[in-house]
């Protein structure tokens, strides 16, 4: 069987700017595959050249075996996506906005109507349905969103940063609806700065630095290869230490009590969980790179 | 979760064919979403409608004593009103269309199979819309202001063909404005330009009051045709140009259209 997504030696450069330097991905039908990295790593490129946005400069970019430039049509019929930024109508109903992404997705007139009421029931916005969009709260445009995204029961369904900006309530809710989505067999590629919003969500994580793929692999091997969590101690003169651990009871007080035998004039100390900054420290052995022409590129 | 797998029909497994294709179903799905917009800017609609009365009046009342055509003013300004008023509802949509390519909801679009072209067409019928309504108040309060037209109905329903032609060639215009521009007010300004027009042509004062260089300018642009040929055909007077306005309207908007087509579909990709 064909792979859902099959990225080969992507390019993209804006002006002399070179965005994406060779980008290879395959996501598996069925799966969820997350895209991570920092801002400007080029992950909304990536999408959008997926999405038929964006043509490619280079190599080849196949969804479900077609070529998103060739048979772009086709390609749309068979995708949703859902962006950073809810793009529907602020001047319409939840109700229309679904109604009319139900149109222009090609569903015959009675399975848009019983489709709309079904997302809509299913995304907990019956009582909002006939409020204008721009009357809704950021989470709700999020849930609608990702509503009109899977409209036309796409094969592909793309999530570009679905939770970015969200406050942590609805962040949850959010993750659920994605999961239930992914229960129902949807082939999921989505892109995030969060390490556990990629851990929570997704069977493989793909990291992208600077428009290529620097890691791939299951959550549990890049965990593996960064650490559980770490037992992050301040010290006195500010210097920062970083021990790790699997988080258990037994684990921290072994350390702690190691800590304390060492004589280290700790300034306070707290236990975390890995972050983005973690990944980038083991993987390039340099922290995030916060690179502004590339962030305004992407 | 087996809810998501209650409806049997998908766009992959029954493609569904409608009988005219889906360029026409998609154009009627968004010219709907375009009116209702339009319905719930009531300050937009209502501005759209006011400015041109506000013209209409500061014309004959303020202009018109100072202005001398020859014959009652009155008559002389209303058709080229009518034509001002098209230039402020064009802009109206400019504006409409570059904010929708700025909101991100365009992008949506791209993604989705509709097709290309019904997206803008869903503007301009919109366009189109508000701009007749304007017009035929207009009409209606210069009548209530002293217009007297001297036309059959033959004679009204040509200059009404005409108008719509014009009206439609420029709210195309007003669309490729909108999607060269950056932001709704850079479109904003691109469209002043269109609204200007009008004040170089014939359809305020005479051009034979102009000096040379613009008299040029403004019998070889479209207003002062149009306008000549809505006044010879409404008050009987001389000097109608029918086949050079209609050149003039229909060129416009097979060109506009054709080239907003060609923007909208290489908006975004590099």
């Amino acid at each position: 069987m064909t792979p859902m997504v099959e990225i080969t030696g992507l390019r993209k450069a804006f002006g002399s700017t070179s965005v994406l330097g060779g980008v290879d991905l395959t996501v598996d039908r069925g799966s969820v595959v997350a895209l991570l990295g920092p801002n400007g790593a080029g992950k909304t490129t990536t999408v959008h050249v997926l999405a038929t946005l964006l043509r490619p400069d280079a190599g080849r970019v196949l969804v479900d075996g077609l070529d998103v430039v060739r048979d772009a049509v086709a390609v749309r019929h068979r995708i949703g996506l859902t962006g950073q930024y809810a793009a529907l109508d602020p001047l319409l109903t939840g109700a229309e906005n679904l109604r009319l992404m139900a149109r222009v997705a090609h569903l015959a007139p009675h399975a848009a109507r019983a489709r709309c009421a079904e997302l809509l029931e299913l995304f907990d916005l019956v009582d909002a349905r006939d409020r204008l969009l721009r009357t809704y709260s950021g989470g709700m445009r999020r849930r609608l969103d990702l509503a009109a995204g899977l409209l036309g029961r796409p094969a592909l369904m793309v999530l570009d940063e679905p939770t970015t900006g969200l406050d942590p309530r609805s962040r949850n809710d959010l993750w659920q609806v994605i999961r239930d989505v992914v229960a129902d067999g949807t082939t999921v590629l989505l892109t995030t700065q969060y390490l556990d919003e990629a851990d929570r969500l997704a069977d493989r994580i793909a990291v992208l630095h600077h428009g290529r793929v620097i890691a791939d692999g299951t959550a549990a091997a890049l965990k593996r290869q960064v650490g559980e969590a770490h037992v992050e101690l301040v010290l006195a003169g500010g210097a920062v230490e970083r021990l790790v651990t699997d988080g258990s009871v037994g684990d921290v007080r072994r350390i702690l009590a190691d800590v304390e035998a060492r004589g280290l004039a700790v300034d306070h100390w707290e236990v975390r969980a890995p972050t983005l900054d973690d990944v980038f420290l083991t993987l390039t052995g340099a922290p995030v790179a916060t690179d502004r022409t590339l962030q305004e590129a992407s | 979760m087996t809810a998501l797998a209650t409806v049997p029909t998908t766009a992959q497994d029954a493609p569904w064919r409608p009988r005219l294709g889906w360029a026409v179903t998609d154009t009627v799905t968004m010219v709907r979403r375009s009116l209702r917009r339009t319905l719930r800017e009531p300050d937009a609609l209502f501005l759209s409608v006011a400015l041109p009365v506000i013209l209409l009046l500061l014309f004959v009342y303020v202009f018109g004593g100072a202005i001398e055509t020859g014959t009652q003013y009155v008559d002389y300004v209303v058709p080229g009103i009518v034509l001002l008023c098209a230039g402020f509802g064009a802009a109206g949509t400019a504006v409409t269309v570059a904010g929708d390519m700025t909101e991100g909801i365009v992008e949506r679009l791209r993604t989705t199979p509709v097709h290309p072209a019904a997206v803008l067409t869903g503007h301009v019928v919109a366009g189109v819309a508000r701009n007749l309504l304007a017009t035929s108040l207009v009409v209606g309060l210069a009548h209530l202001v002293g217009f007297r037209a001297a036309a059959g109905p033959q004679e009204w329903l040509a200059v009404a063909g005409l108008l719509v032609l014009y009206i439609l060639a420029f709210t195309w215009i007003a669309v490729c404005l909108g999607l060269v521009a950056s932001s709704p007010e850079a479109a904003s300004g691109y469209a002043m330009t269109l609204q200007f027009l009008p004040y170089l042509s014939s359809a305020f004062v005479p051009t034979e009051t102009m000096p040379r260089v613009l008299q040029v300018i403004a019998e070889n642009q479209p207003v002062t045709p149009v306008t000549d040929t809505v006044r010879a055909w409404l008050l009987g007077w001389p000097g109608a140009d029918p086949w050079v306005a209609l050149a003039w309207c229909v060129g416009l908007l097979v060109v506009a259209r054709t080239v907003a087509v060609v923007l909208f579909r290489r908006h975004g990709r590099g």
